[in-house]
């Protein structure tokens, strides 16, 4: 049997009386790169954020290798240095340079040794193709660059499971290629990624499961081809018609 | 023009004559301003730390009650200094202490009331200063350093304070000018500032314009002075424009410090 590194059960949350998350139940198992489809509003980044504690569920369970996360040895730092998590909004920080923004985890956090840290920020940075740029601070980066050195920064704290919350929605058309073909890497040498996207071909060529969310609910999943071929739903098939309109 | 000639006769005959103590006086409001800036930018930074500690209506009830006991007793102690003028306090402070103890207890010396009070004045303005600071920091940054496992200690010193300070710093030297010209009002529990030479200057040669011209001169030096520094601090900390294009070919480092261009070739 497959062992599952996440379990999300019976998981809703509400803000004040607005639920915006119901009975959200799905699993993470190695290797998986699932994508989260869904309309805007539909709760994709409250459910992501939730899976990184980011939010605190109302209710449900999000199991982590069959253990509640919210009993978990170190807490919610402990369990985020297993899952890591790439925003929309890229999140470098801004005081630091490249370099040190994917070091300061593992030194600070993990409490690795200064040169051992350096070594594994650099295979990463070369793996997206940042090395170059080590002295740069984030705001004399291009989106795409910065995206690139956030992937890489949450790659070096060596994360079961990476979330990406639109990770190309904040960049310009001629940026997000570069972005989308780092994950695509990733994805080929087995990283589990849980990826929330509106780009329908990553969902479709990259990912090996799709999670349609209408209106706080998975409303289906399966596989690509289940999917994009033969939707169950109405409204699945009205939000991708509206996608291959547009 | 005669009368300026005359001003600077007595300009030069005060200079002679006081030179020596105008010089300490200044030297005096200098190390007060310098260190009560100093000790109450670290009272702020302490304080507007402690107000912005998170909490929610989910954690433990003693956590939330300290905290919140926290929060008030840091309003009061700001809104009481910001609102009540340095030159009261420091009466209020320098006689609150004998007056409850029976002259038991006193100041040990003016010096330590004067630091006193003027650090404790800086600490509630850096307060809500470093509190803003503080609030004023994207969120995201909070996430980012989240989501690689920092806890709530770890993002503020690797994250959040090294921006609030490097932000705070032209609220630093505001303060910092701002003290060297009002520790003048420590005359009054007898604190002998550039302030206080003046008043004994003029009581002794009645020459108490060109007395003003000196101080008005001495004091708008160390401020420009002040001034001039900060600028430079706030310079380097912002750090150099460019950046230099690391490679691994030692060869091609003959290119040297690369100027940013808006977007940059990729694989
Ligand atoms: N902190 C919050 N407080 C109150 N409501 C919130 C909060 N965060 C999100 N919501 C609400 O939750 C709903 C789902 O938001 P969410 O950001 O998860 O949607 P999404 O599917 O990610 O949308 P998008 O595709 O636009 O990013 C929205 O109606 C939003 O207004
Ligand atoms: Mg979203």
């Amino acid at each position: 049997m497959e062992q599952n590194i996440l379990e999300i059960r019976h998981l809703s949350k509400s803000f004040g009386s607005h639920e915006v998350l119901r009975d959200i139940d799905f699993s993470v198992s190695k290797g998986d790169v699932t994508s989260i489809i869904g309309a805007s509003g539909s709760g994709k980044s409250t459910l992501l954020r939730c899976v990184n504690l980011l939010e605190t569920p109302t209710s449900g369970d999000i199991l982590y290798h069959g253990e509640d996360i919210r009993t978990l040895k170190g807490g919610a730092p402990a369990y985020r240095t297993h899952v890591g998590m790439v925003f929309q909004s890229f999140n470098l920080f801004s005081n630091m340079s490249v370099l040190k923004n994917c070091m300061v985890g593992q030194i600070k956090v993990l409490h690795k040794k200064k040169d051992e840290a350096h070594a594994e920020a650099m295979k990463y940075l070369e793996k997206v193709g940042m090395a170059p740029y080590i002295n740069a601070k984030p705001h004399q980066l291009s989106g795409g660059q910065k995206q690139r050195v956030a992937i890489a920064r949450a790659l070096a704290m060596n994360p079961e499971v990476l979330l990406f919350d639109e990770p190309t929605s904040a960049l310009d058309p001629e940026m997000v290629g570069e972005v989308l073909a780092v994950m695509r890497t990733l994805a080929r040498e087995g990283t589990t990624m849980l990826v929330v996207t509106h780009e329908m071909a990553f969902a479709r060529d990259v990912s090996n499961r799709v999670v349609y969310m209408n209106d706080g609910v998975i409303l289906e999943q399966g596989s690509p081809d289940d999917l994009f071929n033969h939707p169950a739903h109405q409204e699945t098939k009205d939000f991708l018609s509206r996608f291959r309109s547009a | 023009m005669e009368n300026f000639a005359k001003l600077w006769q007595d300009i030069l005959k005060l200079w002679a004559r006081n030179h020596t103590q105008y010089l300490t006086g200044a030297l005096s409001t200098i190390e007060l301003a310098v260190a009560a800036t100093f000790i109450g930018c670290l009272i702020g930074l302490v304080c507007g730390i402690l107000q912005t500690i998170p909490y929610r209506k989910d954690d433990p009830l003693p956590k939330r009650v300290v905290l919140g006991i926290v929060r008030a007793v840091i309003r009061i102690y700001v809104e009481v200094f910001r609102g009540t003028p340095m030159i009261l306090q420091a009466v209020f402070i320098f006689y609150a202490l004998p007056y409850f103890s029976n002259n038991a207890l006193r100041f040990g010396s003016v010096n330590v009331a004067a630091y006193f009070v003027v650090s404790i004045n800086t600490g509630a303005y850096m307060a809500e200063t470093v509190r803003g600071g503080i609030l004023s920091i994207d969120p995201g940054q909070t996430e980012g350093a989240m989501a690689i496992g920092m806890n709530h200690v770890k993002t503020m010193t690797n994250v959040i304070l090294p921006q609030t300070i490097k932000n705070i710093i032209p609220q630093i030297g505001n303060n910092l000018i701002i003290n060297i010209k009002d520790t003048s009002v420590m005359f009054i529990i007898g604190y002998t500032e550039l302030f206080a030479v003046h008043k004994g200057v003029v009581g002794a040669t009645y020459l108490y314009f060109p007395s003003a011209v000196v101080e008005m001169a001495m004091y708008l030096c160390m401020t420009v002075i002040c001034s001039v520094l900060l600028r430079a601090w706030e310079k380097k900390l912002a750090g150099p424009a460019n950046f230099d294009i690391a490679t691994t070919d030692t060869l091609a480092h003959t290119s040297g410090m690369t100027t940013y261009v808006e977007k940059k070739e990729d694989d």
